[in-house]
């Protein structure tokens, strides 16, 4: 679709990409545009009919802005707007799709909302667009029951083909309790064999080309090198993969909803488990979103304690991945070396949070507790160990020759194939595109760190590893500054909304215990509002999309994982290649199943 | 019954210590492996572990032995015995020490690679009548693997045999009483190490059971004992290729002070102990690279080896 030319926009080059691409789209559809939301996380937020959203779709990707282009879908959601109370100024609507557009050459963000209703529940798809809308409108088709009009395969995407109703609508229970109790007589039974059944046809593979039969291989849901229950349809030509595609599902657990089950404090234990490696890094978007709708402040001291976990947590899930990634290419002893030093950072970790790899340790408003007594001598121990290991592991596999004929050149893609699929993190990086959220967006004080952001040119399977490799020396700088400079306050804010209050003053005051005892049993109501916050998690961009209705819980936790994107890409990367070069791929993208299904 | 070669004791001795070396190597592999990846290994079962073997052989022994319904019944039952039965047959030929064997064969270079050949049927057959997509691979690659590195393998052999003029093992460990055969034929002895551990599918070169890759490949479908028989048969096949690194390159049992048994135990034992070594340290190259590996780099490279050592007899023959 082209701009009409009739239309012409005064463009400010310094304007934000945000701003400048309001203005076009008010130019462009003028009253079309349904409503301009304001909210608190200030990204540009504008409604559009059905029949207007796939032309400000294409306009908002091929035009550039001042400049700048919105490159990357990054999420693709709905919202169940049924029972929400407070919406007041938006349009009417039963159902809303969100766009969440990202420019990184503008370094900002768009939000695009389409208002629908329950007995017309469809629009236009935004796969010609973005190849990876495919995933995430089956995902909306799954839990909402939205139709994507001209989607090239719109079938159920984590949950099993056989369930009835859609998950996340608010009429759906959340607890198997709610339900009757499961059963599996013998004609069930079968009808759920028969889903199971593999036809290729349903996965866009043919059976056979002109001169050859397919092979086609499971490759999981149960395999030792596709990292937790996931499972890959190969198809095979001899050893050489034709197509290869990835079913997910067989990890989901419902995260999102149980967000609108449990309480705003409650909730942060679930964060820790979805990326199961991250630890507490998961905490970070989830609180620092209900901190900016609550309106809190968080102290120096949290910023830089939850900053120096988050790079322990950093280095060892970055561990994790060089030892299974060096596992996966044959080499066997590598992963037990770094789990030694994982096993180390963790003892860290324990002495500070309690707790190994889920500690659930960041509160609304600060931490659980102050750092402990002796707590630097013990960092500082990690500091004088680690880069002398580091050193040793980049001799045992990164120069390895092996190694590197097994995966240089494998699995390669360009920025711009980032871009179009979503892939953020070292994935990006490794195709020597410099983006790093802790630089370009900082965010819990991550400003006033000196550390680079490490980058490669090719992109392929071996580049991603250095990547990570390097970013692990880059986290040692980082808690080393945190060690530092330490700054002395209160683990904890004394905003009322901080989650659980201060005590200092209950004793005091009817207000201060009144206040302090609704904030305990019931949890803290958090004002009325829309937010979407982003971090560099240890694999991606991790970002936090919540709606607040004004109640103790979330009306909608939407969570954008880097996983399901990259997991999306795995056959444009691997057709062509072995099956060792699959696995090989697989390892280096660093997914987490928790991460991918949710 | 005295000692000598083909005697019913000798037999009986050297079918026993060959079997049961082999079972003790799943302890000592797995404890040298715990050893250099900074972790304990099997340590809990009698002094040092060591009755694991016991436990592990119980384990088998009393597992259900079952074949899948839609298995080949007879190849998928002769497979796991043809490894056992060649590997051991192999060992006939080698001469452990003065007096200790089986046979004094003429051709016992020839018998022993005849032997590997008949091999690649084991793992060709394992996986074919498996009907299971990944040991289908996986006995492909396997076939692909062992033909072609049984190629290297013979023609590195001829250098010594060449040397000693003979293909009697026996004689061959004689003619070593002047120097051991590793120094003129240090490729031949590169190269036949590089294909035995082809032959023994065994990291870096175990394509054919690449976990990470096809399950367990071509023995994906095999339990109790039958898996016992492949996974012992692995082992034996280490022995073999350590004990004839030892004969053909090392002087088989000479050496002084000590008896020409200990010398031959404590010969193959540190090519074990190597075997095992490289499988800590080395990832797996993938398949198509091995082949182009061993075609275009180890074919040639073999050729040339025989070719000097030709040249060089021949030349000492005329002066």
């Amino acid at each position: 679709m082209r701009v009409p030319s009739t239309v012409s926009v005064t463009e400010n080059l310094n304007a934000p990409v945000g701003v400048a691409a309001v203005d076009y789209l008010r130019a462009v559809f003028g009253d079309s545009i349904l409503y301009e939301q304001v909210t608190c996380d200030a990204i540009p937020t504008l409604w559009f009919a059905r029949e207007d959203i796939q032309r400000a779709l294409t306009l908002v990707r091929e035009q550039p802005f001042a400049g700048k282009r919105f490159e990357m879908l990054l999420d693709l959601t709905a919202i169940d707007e049924r029972v929400r109370v407070n919406r007041t100024g938006q349009p009417a609507s039963e159902f809303t799709v969100v766009y969440h557009l990202m420019s990184f050459s503008g370094n900002g963000d768009l939000r695009l909302k389409v208002p629908l209703f329950d007995n017309d529940l469809h629009l236009p798809t935004a796969t010609v667009l973005w190849p990876n809308a495919n995933w995430y409108e089956r995902e909306v088709w799954d839990m909402f029951g939205i139709r994507f009009d001209g989607h090239p395969n719109l079938y159920r995407l984590v949950l099993p083909p056989t369930w009835e109703g859609h998950a996340l609508r608010k009429e759906h229970p959340a607890r198997a309790t709610e339900m009757d109790p499961f059963t599996l007589d013998d004609a069930q039974t079968d009808i759920q064999q028969e889903a199971l059944k593999f036809k290729p046809e349903e996965w866009g593979m043919k059976r056979a080309s002109e001169d050859s039969e397919f092979m086609f291989l499971n490759l999981g849901p149960n395999h030792p090198s596709v990292h937790g229950a996931f499972r890959i349809a190969v198809q095979l030509d001899g050893e050489i993969l034709v197509d290869a595609v990835p079913d997910i599902g067989y990890h989901h657990r419902g995260a999102e909803k149980m967000g609108e089950r449990q309480s705003w404090h409650t909730f942060i234990p679930y964060t820790d488990r979805i990326d199961y490696l991250g630890g507490v890094m998961n905490n970070l978007p989830y609180v620092m979103a209900v901190e900016k709708m609550a309106g809190i402040e968080v102290p120096e001291r949290v910023k830089v304690i939850r900053v120096m976990l988050s790079e322990m947590f950093r280095i060892c899930s970055h561990l994790l991945f060089y030892g299974t990634f060096a596992q996966d290419v044959g080499q066997l002893s590598p992963i037990f070396y770094m789990f030694v030093e994982r096993e180390r950072i963790f003892n860290i970790i324990e002495s500070i949070c309690g707790a190994r790899m889920h500690p659930g340790w960041f509160r609304i408003g600060g931490v659980a507790q102050d750092l402990p007594q002796g707590w630097e001598q013990r960092v500082r121990e990690l500091l004088d160990f680690m880069p002398a290991r580091l050193d040793e592991y980049d001799s045992m596999v990164l120069n390895n020759g092996i190694l590197k004929r097994r995966t240089q050149g494998v699995g390669a893609y360009t920025t711009q194939d980032a871009f179009d699929w979503g892939v953020t993190g070292a994935g990006l990086r490794a195709t020597g595109y410099e983006w790093d959220m802790r630089k370009q967006r900082p965010y819990s004080g991550y400003e006033n760190f000196e550390f680079d952001v490490p980058i490669a040119a090719n992109g392929d399977c071996y580049d991603r590893c250095a990547v990570r490799v390097e970013e692990m020396r880059q986290s040692l700088r980082i808690i080393k500054q945190c060690v530092d400079n330490m700054p002395s306050g209160d683990y904890k804010s004394s905003h009322p909304l901080t989650t659980p209050p201060r005590k200092e003053k209950t004793m005091q005051d009817i207000e201060t215990l009144i206040n302090h005892f609704l904030s305990v049993s019931w949890g803290p109501v958090i004002p009325p509002n829309e937010v979407s916050m982003s971090i560099e998690a240890t694999k991606g961009i991790n970002s936090y999309y919540l709606i607040s209705d004004g109640n103790t819980t979330s009306y909608r936790t939407r969570i954008r994982t880097p996983s399901f994107a990259h997991l999306q890409m795995i056959p444009t990367i691997s057709r062509g290649f072995m099956v060792s070069d699959l696995i090989a791929i697989i390892a280096s993208i660093d997914f987490v199943m928790a991460d991918v299904d949710r | 019954m005295q000692w000598e070669v083909g005697s019913a004791l000798n037999i009986a001795s050297i079918l026993a210590a060959v079997i049961v070396i082999a079972a003790m190597l799943i302890w000592v592999e797995r404890r040298l492996l715990g050893f250099w990846q900074d972790r304990l290994g099997p340590n809990r079962v009698g002094p040092f572990g060591l009755l694991q073997v016991v436990a592990d052989m119980i384990k088998i022994f009393t597992k259900e032995d079952w074949i899948p319904p839609f298995a080949d019944r007879f190849s998928f039952v002769l497979a796991p015995t043809i490894i056992m039965i060649v590997v051991l047959l192999s060992f006939s030929v080698v001469p452990f020490a003065p007096g200790v064997g089986i046979v004094d064969s003429n051709i016992g270079v020839l018998f022993v690679l005849a032997m590997a050949s008949l091999g690649a049927y084991s793992v060709m057959l394992g996986g074919l009548s498996s009907d299971n997509k990944y040991a289908l691979l996986g006995s492909l690659r396997a076939a692909a693997q062992m033909v072609s590195y049984e190629v290297f393998m013979g023609i590195s052999l001829l250098g010594v045999v060449a040397l000693a003029g003979s293909f009697n093992l026996r004689e061959i460990v004689l003619a070593q009483e002047g120097g051991w055969f590793v120094v003129p034929q240090f490729i031949g002895f590169i190269i036949f190490l590089i294909a035995g551990v082809a032959e023994s599918h065994r990291l870096p070169f175990d394509i054919p059971e690449a976990e990470q890759e096809i399950c367990a490949g071509y023995h994906t479908e095999y339990s109790g004992m039958k898996f016992g028989m492949f996974f012992v048969g692995e082992y034996l096949g280490l022995v073999l290729i350590s004990s004839l690194i030892t004969v053909l390159f090392f002087g088989g049992w000479q050496g002084p002070l000590l008896p020409p048994l200990v010398w031959f135990f404590i010969k193959a034992s540190c090519f074990i102990a190597f075997f095992i070594l490289l499988r800590a340290a080395i990832p797996r190259p993938r398949y198509d690279q091995l082949m182009s590996y061993g075609w275009l780099f180890l074919l040639p490279l073999s050729l040339i080896n025989l070719l000097i050592t030709g040249v060089v007899i021949l030349s000492a023959n005329q002066m």
